[in-house]
């Protein structure tokens, strides 16, 4: 072998071996919690309790949790940053008021999650007097999930072309029955994609909630916006770091893990799939 | 009057419309003040000066923002020193060699990995990376630097892996053939031409990676072992400034100098973050200028 095939195969080895690695990563993450999970998954354990201090049972409370506490975080996030998008894309004309607006969004969106838990903790807890509640955790979700809400609704209605607006505001609609009858209508799928993806991020944070609402045990499931409420990701970190019996709790948390994950995947395969429609009917 | 009630209807949304975008200003201020008014009451019962030149927090003894500062920059820089070169060369490899087909499969591996959750990565620093570790550097304890260092990575590498790519993407395809047209092969190409012009957006990257890495709480908290000491080596156990946070915050008193003292490390927390992320936003708008020209 020649110097040059040498530095052609040692080249293409860096570049295509650091891509393995980072495939690796993926597969051993999920090799190892699917792998140990998917044991300690049952009917019984999804659709159950748990029971003797959190040794056995199943992770009902906890599922019902997250998803109520999802709800929640969608019914603030998506109106309000839907809202601001289209103020953004359909009436802000480039001024000094606009950059400080998408300056703004731009540092939200670099905010660490666990200070979101803190102002949501000053504001909602103490300030409006929400208390430690679902609904104190979902909004602080909310107002975490809303910079990533904002720039994917404004690329979605970017991608709407102008002809559309130029043609309907011809026929003398006003501008609010243009974006509510044409430009949303036809922004919707990119719109729900980047929705769907910033739940899924929403779904597993667990910092925001810590001091906010969530807890450990709750007794019974309940739909009430003013109680304490059990998720997922907290059920897992508990599990995993606070437990009395660490050794004997490991199956329950890699059933967590593995419920937690698939919740996740489920919501992005949705959206990747509504991306891919979206784009083949460009 | 129809159509005026149409018009007034277009008006009041227009100003709702509005005042979403104010709010969001608004919620960025709000966030801000808390910090910052916290810290004053902080700080005038604590002194700046032993805040930043202590060794230790001890909220019985001492409050200082030393030994939490140390570990989440060793803990932040040892992500970047395995993500970055991990992370360029992959977005290298995306952008310049991989065929369609397997870019099709790639992309969707990198958002999948993007999506898993951080308690999940910090459950994995747990059960895996930790015993790994204990066993191949023959120590007790694996929950240190060096484990949250490797999962921080991890969480970064989507970030710093999409962003380059998008970086050596932009760069014109006319570079690259008067590279070739003088005689530079595939390679020389890349390291000299393409991977130079798109430097600031791999800068832009990194910035952005690093920032997710540096408030990144829960793996942190799962896999660094937390003690509260100034951290040596990768091998000490270390305690990041959102760890504390988030270990302190549930169980502190209220409004005690001590919860005082957590939003004032949050708000230096904040800080470095806002810069880090201006700087990436400042890189980024170097490339595009760049571009444009």
């Amino acid at each position: 072998m020649n110097k040059k095939n040498i530095i052609n195969t040692a080249n293409w080895l860096i570049l295509s071996g650091s891509t393995f690695i980072v495939c690796l990563f993926l597969g051993i993450i999920l090799w190892d919690i699917f792998s140990k999970g998917f044991s300690s998954i049952s009917l019984d354990f999804i659709a159950s309790f748990p029971t003797h201090g959190m040794t056995q049972g199943g992770i009902l409370p906890a599922i019902v949790g997250t998803i109520v506490l999802t709800f929640i975080t969608t019914l603030f996030a998506v109106p309000f940053g839907v809202a601001c998008a289209i103020y953004l894309n359909e009436y802000a004309r480039p001024s000094t008021l606009t950059n400080i607006i998408r300056a703004s969004i731009r540092n939200l969106a670099g905010i660490p999650s666990i200070i979101y838990g803190l102002f949501g903790l000053a504001l909602f807890v103490d300030g409006l007097n929400f208390g430690t509640s679902i609904l104190s955790a979902g909004l602080t979700l909310g107002l975490l999930s809303l910079p990533y809400i904002i720039t994917t609704s404004e690329e979605a209605l970017k991608r709407i072309p102008n002809s559309l607006r130029e043609a309907t505001l011809a026929l003398g609609v006003t501008q609010l029955e243009t974006i509510k009858d044409v430009v949303l209508p036809k922004a919707l799928p990119g719109i729900l994609t980047g929705v769907i993806l910033t739940l899924s991020r929403a779904a597993g944070e667990t910092a925001p909630i810590l001091f906010t609402g969530v807890a450990f045990y709750i007794n019974g499931v309940s739909m009430a916006t003013n109680q304490e409420f059990m998720a997922l990701p907290y059920h897992l970190y508990m599990l995993s770091t606070q437990h009395n019996a660490i050794e004997q709790v490991r199956p329950l948390a890699y059933g967590t893990a593995t419920v937690l994950i698939i919740l996740v995947f489920t919501l992005n395969l949705i959206a990747f799939y509504l991306r891919f429609k979206n784009r083949n009917q460009d | 009057m129809r159509t005026k009630r149409r018009e007034q209807l277009d008006y009041l949304f227009r100003i709702i419309f509005k005042s979403t975008g104010l709010i969001t200003i608004a919620l960025l201020a709000g966030i801000f003040f808390m910090l910052f008014s916290n810290s004053i009451l902080f700080f005038i019962k604590i002194s700046p000066i032993d805040f930043f030149t202590g060794s230790q927090w001890d909220p019985e003894t001492q409050f200082s923002i030393i030994p939490l500062l140390v570990s989440t920059a060793l803990v932040a820089m040892g992500s970047m020193l395995i993500a970055v070169p991990l992370g360029i060369f992959t977005a290298a490899y995306l952008s310049e060699l991989a065929p369609k087909k397997l870019q099709m499969f790639l992309k969707p591996v990198i958002e999948m990995l993007a999506a898993i959750p951080s308690v999940a990565i910090g459950f994995l620093g747990i059960v895996l990376v930790g015993p790994g570790l204990s066993h191949v550097f023959g120590i007790q304890n694996g929950l240190n630097a060096l484990n949250g260092s490797i999962l921080l990575a991890i969480m970064a590498l989507p970030t710093i892996v999409t962003i380059s790519e998008d970086a050596i993407n932009a760069v014109p395809k006319s570079h690259r053939e008067a590279s070739f047209a003088l005689g530079a092969n595939k390679w020389e190409t890349l390291y000299q031409v393409t991977i130079p012009a798109a430097l600031p957006g791999l800068i832009a990257a990194v910035m952005l990676g690093l920032g997710r890495a540096l408030g990144e709480t829960m793996t942190v908290l799962m896999a660094t072992g937390n003690a509260a000491a100034l951290p040596k080596n990768f091998l000490d156990s270390v305690r990041t400034i959102t760890a504390t946070i988030a270990i302190e915050m549930g169980e502190v008193p209220y409004q005690t100098t001590h919860y005082f003292a957590l939003f004032a490390i949050a708000a230096i927390l904040f800080l470095i973050t806002l810069v880090i992320n201006l700087l990436g936003e400042y890189f980024a708008n170097q490339l595009r200028k760049f571009h444009a020209r």
